[in-house]
């Protein structure tokens, strides 16, 4: 039994376990916690898999960006704990025995495609999959690169339109006024006389 | 070695998993939006081990991708729970039929 496989079977444990916690704990902050080290155990998972960009990118984006979104609108939300748990008890048979049903199809369907599919190759350390997969996002796929960027613009004006909102007495600048406004409105023009400098003499 | 199928049942069990938190936590929508993530988690599980086993990268760019949507999906879905909590004073799913669909 290899190194690697220790490292695979420790972290699919944790996995598993950090899962049944996100969906099993009473308190939504502790489930966003646990979501986290889901992620960071499946991050390690992709790093055996040698996609080390991508094991980067959901540590920074998911761990450090959208869990942080997670945890912010949970500790922002008072919410009222014991009403969510309603029918938690009521349920959990049926959750559960969905839940096997799908898990138990699927292993009979996917266990077994073992070794024939194994054309993985063992990397040195002078390949670089940051590189490949620039490459191959900025030629092949730039099209479909560009379309998640304008995905990305929409989700920032969405969220932003969505949550947006004007309060009467709060004081806001008025762009348009202030852009149309007139010089004789600002400046009063003024006749006087030149005054005379100190120790000048006339 | 570590073989294809098991990373392909280590996907099928957290998709399960987030199945089975979708059925227990019918109430909360956040932690409907975490089995949402929980999902795509097992997706990109699976896509990123039959990219490895097929020496094949294209199935980090679509991971990629999956990631970009999962991020915009969280965003708007959080804000549309803001703005909810903020007009109905509750994020219970059961509360919400002002449609009356």
């Amino acid at each position: 039994m290899g190194f690697e496989k220790i490292l695979f079977y420790i972290f699919s444990v944790l996995l598993i376990m950090s899962a049944t916690m996100v969906i099993s704990v009473r308190n939504p902050v502790k489930a966003a916690l646990f979501l986290v080290l889901t992620f960071f155990a499946s991050a390690v998972l992709w790093l055996l898999l040698q996609a080390e960009f991508l094991a980067i990118v959901l540590v920074l984006v998911y761990v450090g960006a959208v869990m942080v979104l997670f945890l912010f609108v949970v500790m922002m939300l008072d919410i009222n704990i014991e009403r969510m748990r309603a029918g938690f008890i009521r349920y959990l048979p049926v959750g559960i025995a969905v839940a096997l049903g799908m898990v138990g199809m699927l292993i009979w369907i996917v266990s077994g495609e073992g070794s024939a599919f194994d054309h993985s190759v063992a990397r040195d350390a002078s390949y670089n999959n940051t590189a490949e997969l620039g490459r191959l996002l900025y030629t092949d796929y730039v099209y479909p690169f560009e379309i998640a960027a304008v995905i990305l613009l929409v989700a920032i004006i969405a969220a932003i339109t969505l949550t947006l909102r004007r309060r009467p007495n709060t004081k806001h600048q008025k762009i348009e006024q202030q852009v149309a406004v007139k010089r004789h409105q600002r400046v009063r023009m003024v006749k006087m006389q030149t005054e005379k400098k100190f120790g000048e003499k006339r | 070695m570590i073989e294809l199928s098991d990373y392909l049942i280590l996907g099928a069990i957290l998709f399960s998993l987030s199945i089975a938190g979708i059925f227990l936590n019918r109430k909360n929508v956040i932690i409907l939006l975490m089995s949402i993530e929980l999902m795509l988690l097992a997706v990109n599980i699976n896509f990123i081990a039959f990219s490895h086993f097929l020496n094949n990268i294209e199935g980090q760019v679509f991971v990629f991708f999956i990631l970009t949507v999962a991020a915009a999906e969280a965003a708007i879905g959080l804000a549309i729970l803001v703005v909810l909590f903020r007009n109905k004073r509750s994020i219970n799913v059961g509360e919400l039929d002002s449609l009356k669909g």
